[in-house]
């Protein structure tokens, strides 16, 4: 450039500014009538198809929105006062804030853990067995959605429902502990389990990479619509250990303990029943054809398990009991869980009718011949019903309702697929011997920092009073 | 001054306490208790357990009474307390010291 000179260069320059503005000065789409018209239409009618599809989708994520927010809140109903009034009422009169207190103090702390790191730990990344911290402190997490979950909604109603299931799940463990374990060691045992043991396995089973997960190609595709494994398994497997670990209540079986409120229970039974919808339906993740069926075979599973628990009971006992029909319930709605979002109708009044029976069995006869002390029967209902339920789900299943391994693809034993009954044993065997082993290190640990169980005056007085520092009824005053 | 201690069927107290005013009784002091004699109770069954619940509920009406009246009280009783099966109760008489009117310190029968 320097042999051009400064005139060169401003000459170079001035002639390039001048090609440039030639150039920029083609006759294009002036004035040329009739060859052009059509053009303008077929872009203004793609604009308008355009906004068209954006405003279609806005609507559909605006109805799934709804839906899953309500949902969200249906299933934290579920454990407050769902489930605190059901437990409540089944424990003696002397324990019952206690029990409550253990139910709400998971609302808050799973809440916390949750927004900190329990989300990133469930659905971040795309490990196999675990998610990572890249959404700590919920970074990243918006109302963007995030199509590997949920394409149709923001990524923040996602996370804000899989807490609720995350704040049930442990909660239903203090069914097996009640009435005798010590506050401080449930929130601390609480903690190190949601940590060790409900975060892996909801990221194995629906977590991106978790090698359980059926719709995101894990190894083993574990069917589990709405949690079946992830919160029934687990959560009723450790129950039984913590049962076996902690003994039996002072008195236990000798000293009748009867339920000091069924009232109680038949309220947060129904309860229940109706936030198990969001549990379920909401599943679906969206407002659709999906959501119905599971919404329809959670109400009917429910039905048939209430009437074949009761049924047994009248067989057996000559008198069908309230609180055996609630508990029919429950146990249907837990086997239908994993199933809801897979099987027809009239599968699950199948599902919703061996549940009840095989629950009442275990919570009166397979109790009685083993002699656990499972309180509140969390594992008789829970571990027992998401047991065969998740094995059912591999009989019922049809990609008819939910083609997840891909269109055309068998999903269940109806559909010819009886394989996939072996693949649910792989996830429910896993499912049992993750919780059995993670639950018995964590109350170890447990037992040597705050210890597990209260003094056994403490017991006998109440955990009410001596946990707490209160009674729950003062009706004389 | 005597004191009647009556253990009855919570069924029948409706019908004892309004004969007892009929029959001019003003004050009487009633609890809800539990127990039993020779009625047995029932079985309930929790959870494939059966347990057998012993202790029935009863109400006991206690009325102090000057010495006159005593006799008729217990005819009253007995006739408006009874259902003629096993479980209807007892009655019990004590002699009273003493009693006394909070209100104005008046002592003895006059304190009834």
């Amino acid at each position: 450039m320097k042999r051009l000179g400064v005139a060169g260069c401003c000459l170079l320059i001035t002639l390039m500014l001048a090609a440039v503005s030639l150039l920029a000065q083609q006759p294009s789409a002036s004035a040329s009538g009739s060859a052009t018209a059509p053009d303008e239409i077929s872009r203004t009618v793609n604009d308008k198809l355009d906004q068209l599809d954006q405003k279609v989708a806005a609507a559909q994520s605006s109805a799934d929105n709804a839906w899953m927010l309500v949902s969200a809140a249906l299933v934290l109903m579920m454990t407050g006062p769902g489930l605190a009034l059901f437990y409540g009422g089944l424990v003696r009169q002397k324990n019952v804030l206690a029990i409550m207190m253990q139910s709400f103090a998971l609302m808050a702390l799973i809440t916390v853990l949750w927004a900190l790191v329990g989300y990133s730990l469930c659905f971040g990344g795309s490990g196999p067995v675990i998610g990572n911290f890249q959404h700590a402190f919920l970074r990243g997490i918006g109302v963007d959605p995030n199509p590997d979950y949920a394409a149709t909604i923001p990524q923040l109603t996602f996370m804000i429902y899989q807490l609720m299931f995350a704040v049930i799940t442990p909660a239903l463990i203090t069914g097996a502990t009640a009435e005798r374990m010590k506050f401080s060691g449930t929130v601390l045992f609480m903690t190190l389990w949601f940590f060790f043991v409900y975060a892996p396995m909801a990221h194995m089973v629906w977590g991106k990479g978790g090698f359980l997960n059926a719709a995101l190609g894990g190894r083993f595709p574990t069917l589990d619509f709405a949690g079946g494994t992830v919160v029934h398994i687990t959560s009723g497997v450790s129950a039984l250990v913590c049962a076996l670990y902690l003994g039996k209540r002072v008195g236990f079986p000798k000293q009748p303990m009867p339920p000091h409120s069924l009232v109680l229970s038949f309220i947060g039974a129904c309860l229940l029943w109706v936030g198990w919808f969001g549990f379920n339906a909401g599943s679906a993740l969206a407002s659709n054809g999906l959501a119905t069926t599971a919404f329809v075979a959670t109400h009917f599973g429910a039905a048939a398990a209430a009437l074949s628990w009761s049924l047994a009971e009248w067989i057996r006992n000559g008198r069908a009991s309230a609180l055996g029909a609630i508990s029919g319930a429950v146990a249907g709605l837990v086997a239908i869980t994993p199933a809801a979002g897979f099987v027809g109708p009239m599968p699950a009044l199948v599902i919703g009718f061996i549940a009840g029976i095989f629950c009442f069995w275990m919570v009166t006869r397979f109790k009685a011949i083993f002699g656990y002390d499972d309180a509140l029967d969390a594992f008789g209902v829970h571990g027992a019903g998401g047991t065969i339920g998740a094995l059912l789900t591999g009989v019922f299943a049809r990609a008819l309702y939910n083609p997840i391994f891909g269109a055309g693809k068998p999903t269940g034993g109806f559909d010819g697929h009886w394989g996939q009954v072996g693949n649910q044993l792989v996830g429910v065997l896993f499912a049992w011997v993750f919780a059995v082993v993670g639950t018995f290190v964590i109350l170890k640990i447990v037992d040597a920092v705050t210890g597990l169980r209260v003094a056994e005056e403490h017991e006998i007085e109440g955990l009410d009073i001596t946990q707490h520092g209160e009674e729950a009824y003062n009706l004389e005053s | 001054m005597m004191k009647i201690e009556a253990i009855i069927q919570p069924s029948r107290f409706e019908s004892v306490k309004d004969a007892l005013l009929e029959i001019g009784i003003e004050g009487m002091t009633v609890t809800e208790v539990r127990g039993h004699g020779r009625q047995k109770g029932h079985t309930e069954v929790y959870r494939g357990r059966e347990y057998t619940v012993d202790l029935l509920p009863k109400i006991k009406l206690e009325v102090v009474l000057p010495d006159n009246l005593v006799s008729r009280t217990i005819e009253t009783i007995l006739k408006t307390a009874k259902t003629g099966k096993i479980g209807d109760g007892k009655i019990f008489l004590s002699r009273i010291e003493e009693a006394i009117r909070i209100r104005n310190e008046e002592r003895g029968e006059g304190a009834l």
